[in-house]
C-alpha cells in the first residue's frame, strides 16, 4: 500500500542532509510552510542553499530559519521587503550569498528542472545587469538569455488537502510556488490542512498530482499572519 | 509648479484601459489606478503572486491571509477569478497575454528604456521580483511617476543612468504634470496641467518635447 502521510515534521525532515538546496514555497508569509521550517530549524540541517522568493518576514518562518546563520546562500526576487531584518543584516555583514533572480525566470528555472528541461531561452532580463555573462540569442528578431534549472535536493511546500498517495490541492495564493517546487525537487514534502481519505480529492480538482510528492505531514491549518 | 494628485494620475492612466484588457498594476502608485477603473467597465486584474479577477481589499477584520496581492496586502476576489501557480502566472506576463501594466519607475528613457528595480548604490540590497517580466511582457507598459525627484532632477531621461529593468519597453509615462507618449518619431505631451507650458516641461527635461 502506498502511504506517504507521515506522522510528524521531525520523521518528514529526519534525513534532510547538511549542504542540501532546499525550495521552499511562500510568497511572502503566504504558503509559507511554516512548520516544516519550524522542524527544519529544529532537525539543525546546515551549509544550506535556500530557494524562496523572498528572504524572510520578521522573525518568524523563514526570518527564523536564516538567523539560525545554516544558510549559506538565498537564490530569491525579492529579498528586500520592510520587514526583512535578519536578511538585511546578515547580507550587511556578508554572512550571507545571494543570488538575485527575476521571479518568472525563477519560477521558470524551477519549472524547467522538474520537467526535465536542460536550459531555456527568456526574453526577461535581456539587456540588464542580471543577465550579465549570461549566453544571448537572437531568435526571430527578438534578444534572449540562456538560463538553467533549479533543482532542489528538497521542497518544502504549503498545501490545503493531501491523501495518502500524494495528491495536492492548494488554498488561495498560498498556491504560488508549491505546485512546481513540488516537480523540482528530489524529496518533496508537503505540510497539509488536513489529509483526506483516498478518493475523497475530486480528480479533477488534484492541482500536484501525487507522482511528485515524496511526503505529507498534517500540521493543522497554516496561519499565514503569524509567520 | 501646480500638479495633479496622485488620484488624478490614477484617474487619467484608467481612462487608457479599455472594455475586457488583463491588466497588471505593480506595488505602490499603480494600485491606485484600480480605485478609478469606470464601473461599467469589465477589466480583468492579474497579481502575479497567483490570481485572476482580483478584487478590492476586505473589510477590516476580514482579511484572509491566504488571499494576498503582489504587494502582500489583503485582497478578495470576483466573480470569474482563477488562482494558478508562479510558472503559469509569468506564462501570462511572458507570454504577451497582459494587455497593459502600470509601473512605477526611478527613471524612463525616451527610447522606452525602463530602471525601477535597482539604483545602483553600492550599500542598497537589490530586489527585483517581477518587475523585469512585466517589462518585457505586456503588451502595453505604462509608466506612472513624479517628473521630477524630490531634488528636482527629471527622471524622464535621454538615457538612464540606474541599473535597467527593461529595453525599450515603455510606451506612455503619466505624470503629475502630463502625459508623454514615446514614439519612434519622438517624445509628444498631453495633458499637461493646468498652468504649465510646453517650453517649461522641455527647460525642466531638457528633453527635445513636442506637443501631442
Amino acid at each position: 500500500m502506498i502511504n506517504k502521510v507521515v506522522a510528524s515534521v521531525a520523521e518528514a525532515l529526519a534525513d534532510v542532509k547538511d549542504g542540501s538546496t532546499i525550495l521552499v514555497g511562500g510568497f511572502g508569509t503566504a504558503g509559507l510552510p511554516n512548520a516544516l521550517i519550524d522542524g527544519l530549524i529544529e532537525q539543525g540541517a546546515k551549509d544550506l542553499v535556500i530557494v524562496n522568493n523572498n528572504a524572510g518576514n520578521g522573525y518568524t518562518g523563514l526570518a527564523a530559519l536564516l538567523k539560525t546563520e545554516r544558510v549559506r546562500k538565498i537564490i530569491c526576487s525579492f529579498p528586500r521587503q520592510t520587514d526583512s531584518y535578519v536578511f538585511d543584516e546578515l547580507f550587511r555583514d556578508k554572512k550571507i550569498e545571494l543570488e538575485l533572480v527575476p521571479q518568472g525566470n525563477l519560477a521558470e528555472r524551477i519549472r524547467a528542472a522538474g520537467a526535465g528541461v536542460g536550459a531555456f531561452y527568456t526574453p526577461t532580463g535581456y539587456g540588464t545587469l542580471l543577465a550579465e555573462g549570461k549566453e544571448t540569442r537572437e531568435i526571430n528578431g527578438r534578444q534572449y538569455v540562456l538560463e538553467y534549472p533549479i533543482s532542489g535536493d528538497v521542497a518544502l511546500i504549503c498545501a490545503h488537502q493531501g491523501d495518502r498517495w500524494g495528491n495536492l490541492t492548494y488554498r488561495k495564493t498560498a498556491r504560488n510556488f508549491g505546485p512546481i517546487m513540488a516537480t523540482a525537487a528530489k524529496l518533496a514534502i508537503a505540510q497539509v490542512n488536513e489529509v483526506v481519505e483516498l478518493g475523497a480529492l475530486d480528480p479533477e480538482h488534484v492541482v500536484t498530482p501525487g507522482i511528485f510528492v515524496q511526503r505529507i505531514v498534517q500540521v493543522g491549518p497554516n496561519d499565514p499572519a503569524k509567520a | 509648479m501646480n500638479k495633479y494628485t496622485r488620484d488624478q494620475i490614477a484617474a487619467r492612466v484608467a481612462q487608457d484601459i479599455p472594455e475586457g484588457a488583463y491588466v497588471n498594476l505593480g506595488i505602490g502608485l499603480p494600485t491606485l489606478v484600480a480605485n478609478h477603473l469606470p464601473k461599467d467597465r469589465e477589466v480583468v486584474l492579474h497579481t502575479e503572486n497567483g490570481l485572476l479577477g482580483m478584487g478590492p481589499a476586505p473589510a477590516e477584520g476580514e482579511e484572509d491571509w491566504d488571499l494576498i496581492n503582489a504587494g502582500k496586502q489583503a485582497v478578495t476576489t470576483l466573480p470569474g477569478a482563477a488562482f494558478f501557480h508562479h510558472a503559469d502566472s509569468f506564462a501570462m506576463m511572458r507570454g504577451g497575454h497582459l494587455d497593459v501594466c502600470v509601473l512605477g519607475a526611478f527613471q524612463v528613457a525616451v527610447n522606452g528604456d525602463l530602471a525601477n528595480w535597482h539604483t545602483g548604490a553600492p550599500d542598497a540590497i537589490p530586489a527585483v521580483g517581477g518587475a523585469m517580466d512585466l517589462a518585457i511582457g505586456a503588451k502595453q507598459v505604462f509608466v506612472m511617476m513624479d517628473l521630477l525627484t524630490k531634488q528636482g532632477v527629471s527622471k524622464l531621461v535621454e538615457r538612464c543612468s540606474y541599473p535597467l529593468t527593461g529595453v525599450g519597453c515603455v510606451s506612455r509615462v503619466y505624470t503629475d504634470v502630463g502625459v508623454f507618449d514615446l514614439r519612434p518619431q519622438g517624445v509628444f505631451v498631453s495633458d499637461i496641467v493646468e498652468g504649465v507650458t510646453l517650453d517649461q516641461l522641455k527647460s525642466l527635461t531638457g528633453l527635445p518635447l513636442q506637443q501631442g
